[in-house]
């Protein structure tokens, strides 16, 4: 391997990385929140690439389907549980929340594709098709088990990632897509081509993660869902909601998946099922955080986006075994340096 | 019910399995093939997951090591399916062995993420090793031979597979009621209850999971040889979940419901894959995913405990005869009265910039009841996990019986003679009295994992049982043995902790906080139990907050104050101390 081979790769590695660090910080946030591993999170970004792609070939992309079935399964639900609690005052807000709200998502998008908008209003459109997604399933699947274990958390949340798997095949076919470029500029860094597309992936994890700091620092919302993070009892007697909070990390996790998909679907071809290798190795970097540090996460991200790319250098095929089989040395780091409490397993 | 009504249910049902290829057609033969091979992973599933509460998601990839080792022996090299049942079962336990060794030191989560992670990449292995057909997989594997008969059809292979899968029942349901099942059975109490019994809950950990793999491999073994052919597919990550929720609709920690939960999952399966064309045209493949995945998590969202235990709730209890008397179980030495049991030198433990316990020094002797008081942060129970081994000081000595145990781990102090009780009671709710205690008789017991499996162990276990009778008739619990634990009251449960710390014959009994929670009545009962022990030569430190109760009880006694030692001595002197009542009450009342 010689100096310029590794430096496309190192670069190649790195713009990987900075989009399995979005989705990284997405899944660090969610499991702070809501104690949720929630593996679907790959998903949800492969989703984002296929709905850009439908709304780029100006068809209506199969998103619109699954946001309105999900948003009569969980209004429905929601309604239930209501009148089941005697509270039949809070129904209108709930169905304005869970139908009502995505499916004015879905009419903004339905009417906007007939003036065939231009590329930044079809990246928008697709962001906000799929932000209603993860809040859905969570109000579906998490909610009614919001106090059960992280274990059984986990298993549901393996168990929802195979759904959504079946329903992307569904609603989205079995083709592979790939976008258009966002950008056909180059630069030259030190002698080394680097593509328009790496600088953008570069720049929007930066921002994105800058501003969901910014976020949490700066705004109240984003105290209280650290509070609920740090202690849910605690954020619940300061009058915090957790499920609302759940509610608003979903949605900025959503948005962090979102922006990667559609970074990454002009590299790489993506299928209804590339989101569980995604997410995954998202996942690995995650871990590297500890589950809840988000500068963590990310460096982790990087560092398997890096390794990832030398891997398939070296051997494209077991590019995959190699990034999964690091995972356990860096558990086994983890579980040594973190002395948690054990939690007891329910009977 | 009594045994002889189950062994007649035992005998129909297997009368029943072998009648069964002689009634049904082919189809419904394939499909008990089927059913009978991924009940034994299941199996296993149940065993490490219901039993142990470690939830693996990885099952799939070991039955795929297995399948892909036969295939290689015998198609791809031409020998007998019988070598690629051994190369099978050892590659596969190996890798089981040095995975586990690896990863179940991992706490609950990442314990599970490991197993996803480890499942795919064995998984992703399959499809990109030249020798193993890449993703066309390998085909042309040979029938099973037994002698001159090859199992060629799917009646002849149904016997092999429905004798295996009904040996393994009865081998884990032996085990389970042996002395390393009963470990497995209190792993999901938590690491610190399994090490205060003297088990090494690694060591049972890794056993399990070995076991579970095991019991994947005769599944992978099976298949491959039933099929005829192997491909990735099958093992992988969407497999292993399906195997996951085998066990658990079955009911985890049951046996058969891992049976029952392959059935059930393979059955549906099959009538979803007849149903779902009908309603939706073309889209069957994807629905059937979905159908799935979503009634699992309505599964776990309603009715974690599955349907075996369920169904065995309607059924009359089991008629128990009680434990006769046998031979009694080795007792240790007590040391004679008045001599040094325990001494505590300089011990320090910090937590960051807090200094839980300050240099505290005391003695136990042998004999006596010592009593460690403190107000609220005080220490008592750092002080309390540093003795158990729960915690390491950071500096300073812990000697028992003349050896340091400052350094040793909670199950090597457990099996030097200290047995403890917890403040929190942690018993095994699901456990009947007599099983609760018989985890405490592990340290003096010897059977070991196949010993139990086979029940070569019964005068052992004979002696076991009684002696754990007789402790529960010591503490006075001993009329019901066989009332599940979570049915007591509180106190009673307190003193059923004391029977299980017995039944390790300990020679210096640490209590934490016996009395809290317990009412007036409860207390002088526990009062009377701990001083028939010390009339029995016992020696028994306890860390307590209710003044009343260690007065009248102890007959020395330690105080705590900010991490420090702030005096010892008799209680009466205790009692009229300034320091004390200052501590305790804030000045000199």
């Amino acid at each position: 391997m010689t100096a310029d081979i590794a430096a496309i790769l190192a670069i190649d590695g790195i713009a990987t990385g900075a989009v399995y660090a979005l989705v990284a910080i997405g899944t660090v946030l969610i499991f702070t929140v809501t104690r949720v591993i929630f593996i679907p999170f790959g998903d949800i970004a492969a989703f984002t690439a296929l709905t850009l792609a439908a709304l780029d070939a100006k068809q209506l992309p199969g998103t619109v389907g699954l946001v309105v079935v999900l948003a009569c399964m969980a209004s429905a639900m929601e309604v239930v549980s209501l009148a089941r609690a005697g509270e039949f005052r809070a129904v209108p807000k709930a169905v304005l929340g869970y139908l009502v709200l995505p499916l004015i998502v879905v009419g903004i998008v339905w009417l906007t594709m007939r003036f065939n908008p231009p590329m930044p209003v079809r990246i928008v459109l697709a962001l906000l098709l799929i932000m209603p997604i993860s809040p859905l399933l969570d109000r579906i699947v998490f909610r009614p088990i919001a106090d059960a274990s992280v274990l059984l958390l986990l298993t549901v949340s393996v168990a929802l990632h195979f759904a959504l798997v079946g329903l992307g095949l569904l609603f989205f076919g079995p083709e592979g897509v790939r976008t258009e470029p966002l950008t056909s500029m180059a630069i030259e860094i030190a002698g080394v081509h680097v593509s328009g597309q790496t600088v953008l992936i570069l720049a929007a994890a930066l921002v994105f993660s800058g501003l969901l700091f910014l976020f949490f620092d700066f705004t109240l919302i984003g105290k209280a869902l650290r509070a609920t993070a740090l202690n849910r009892t605690g954020a619940r007697l300061m009058g915090i909601r957790p499920a609302r909070a759940g509610t608003i990390a979903y949605l900025l996790g959503s948005l962090m998946a979102g922006v990667s998909g559609i970074l990454i679907a002009p590299v790489n071809t993506i299928f209804y099922d590339s989101g569980f290798l995604l997410g995954l190795k998202a996942f690995v970097g995650a871990i590297v955080g500890g589950m809840a540090s988000y500068p963590g996460a990310a460096l982790g991200a990087f560092g398997v986006g890096i390794i990832e790319s030398f891997a398939s250098f070296q051997s494209s095929t077991l590019k995959d075994v190699i990034v999964f089989s690091l995972l356990i040395p860096v558990l086994l780091w983890r579980s040594l340096a973190s002395q948690h409490s054990e939690e007891e397993v329910e009977e | 019910m009594t045994l002889q009504q189950i062994r007649l249910i035992i005998a129909a049902a297997i009368a029943c399995l072998v009648a069964a290829p002689f009634v049904l057609n082919p189809f419904s033969i394939t499909l008990l093939n089927y059913i009978g091979i991924y009940a034994l992973a299941a199996i296993g599933l149940a065993l490490l997951t219901g039993v142990g509460g470690i939830v693996s998601f990885g099952q799939a990839a070991f039955v795929g090591v297995a399948a892909y080792s036969t295939a290689w022996v015998t198609a791809v090299n031409g020998y007998s399916p019988w070598l690629g049942l051994v190369l099978a079962v050892v590659l596969t336990c190996s890798i089981a062995a040095i995975l586990g060794f690896v990863t179940l030191r991992l706490g609950g989560h990442f314990l599970s993420l490991s197993t996803v992670a480890w499942g795919l990449a064995i998984a992703f292995l399959f499809g990109n090793i030249d020798g193993l057909g890449q993703h066309n997989g390998i085909s042309g594997i040979p029938p099973i031979s037994i002698g001159p008969l090859a199992l060629v059809e799917s009646r002849q292979i149904y016997f092999l597979i429905w004798a295996i899968v009904v040996a393994v029942l009865f081998v884990c349901y032996n085990l389970l009621d042996s002395r390393i099942g009963r470990a497995m059975r209190a792993l999901r109490g938590g690491n610190t209850l399994v090490e205060s019994l003297g088990i090494s809950a690694f060591q049972i950990k890794l056993a399990t999971f070995v076991i579970a793999a095991f019991l994947g491999s005769l599944s992978g073994w099976l298949y491959a040889h039933l099929g005829r052919f192997v491909s990735p597919g099958p093992f992988e990550a969407a497999m292993g979940i399906e195997y996951l929720m085998m066990a658990m609709v079955g009911g985890a920690g049951s046996i058969l419901g891992g049976v029952v939960g392959a059935a059930i999952v393979t059955l549906l399966k099959n009538s979803v894959q007849d149903y779902l064309p009908l309603i939706a045209k073309g889209a069957s493949g994807q629905l059937e995913i979905v159908a799935f995945s979503a009634l699992f998590i309505l599964f776990l969202q309603r009715a974690r405990q599955g349907i075996v235990p369920f169904l065995a709730g309607f059924l009359p209890d089991l008629k128990q005869s009680r434990p006769q008397a046998a031979t009694a179980l080795p007792r240790r030495e007590q040391p004679p009265p008045g001599t040094l049991l325990l001494k505590v030198s300089d011990a320090q433990r910090r937590f960051g910039g807090l200094v839980a316990v300050n240099n505290v020094s005391f003695d136990v002797k042998s004999g006596e009841i010592l009593g460690l008081i403190g107000p609220n942060g005080a220490g008592k129970t750092t002080m309390f996990n540093l003795l158990t081994g729960a915690l390491r000081a950071n500096s300073g000595e812990i000697a028992f019986a003349g050896r340091s145990i400052t350094r040793d781990q909670q199950f090597h102090i457990a099996r030097a003679g200290i047995s403890r009780t917890f403040q929190h009671v942690k018993l095994r709710p699901r456990m009947t009295l007599l099983d609760n205690v018989l985890l405490g008789t592990y340290s003096r017991t010897k059977t070991g994992l196949l010993a139990g499996a086979l029940r070569l162990n019964q005068a052992e276990e004979a002696s076991a049982r009684y002696e754990a009778l007789q402790q529960l008739e010591r503490v006075g619990l001993g009329d019901k043995p066989f009332e599940l634990a979570g049915n007591l009251p509180l106190g009673n449960q307190r003193v059923l902790e004391i029977a299980r710390a017995l039944a390790a014959d300990p020679t210096l009994l640490v209590l934490d906080e016996p009395a809290a929670g317990l009412r007036r009545q409860e207390k002088l009962k526990l009062a009377e139990l701990l001083r028939s022990l010390r009339a029995d030569h016992l020696t028994i430190l306890l860390v307590e907050h209710d003044m009343e109760f260690v007065m009248s009880l102890v007959d020395r006694i330690v105080v705590l104050d900010f991490g420090s030692k702030l005096c010892e001595g008799e209680p009466a002197a205790i009692r009229s101390d300034a320091r004390v009542q200052e501590a305790y009450l804030g000045g000199v009342a």
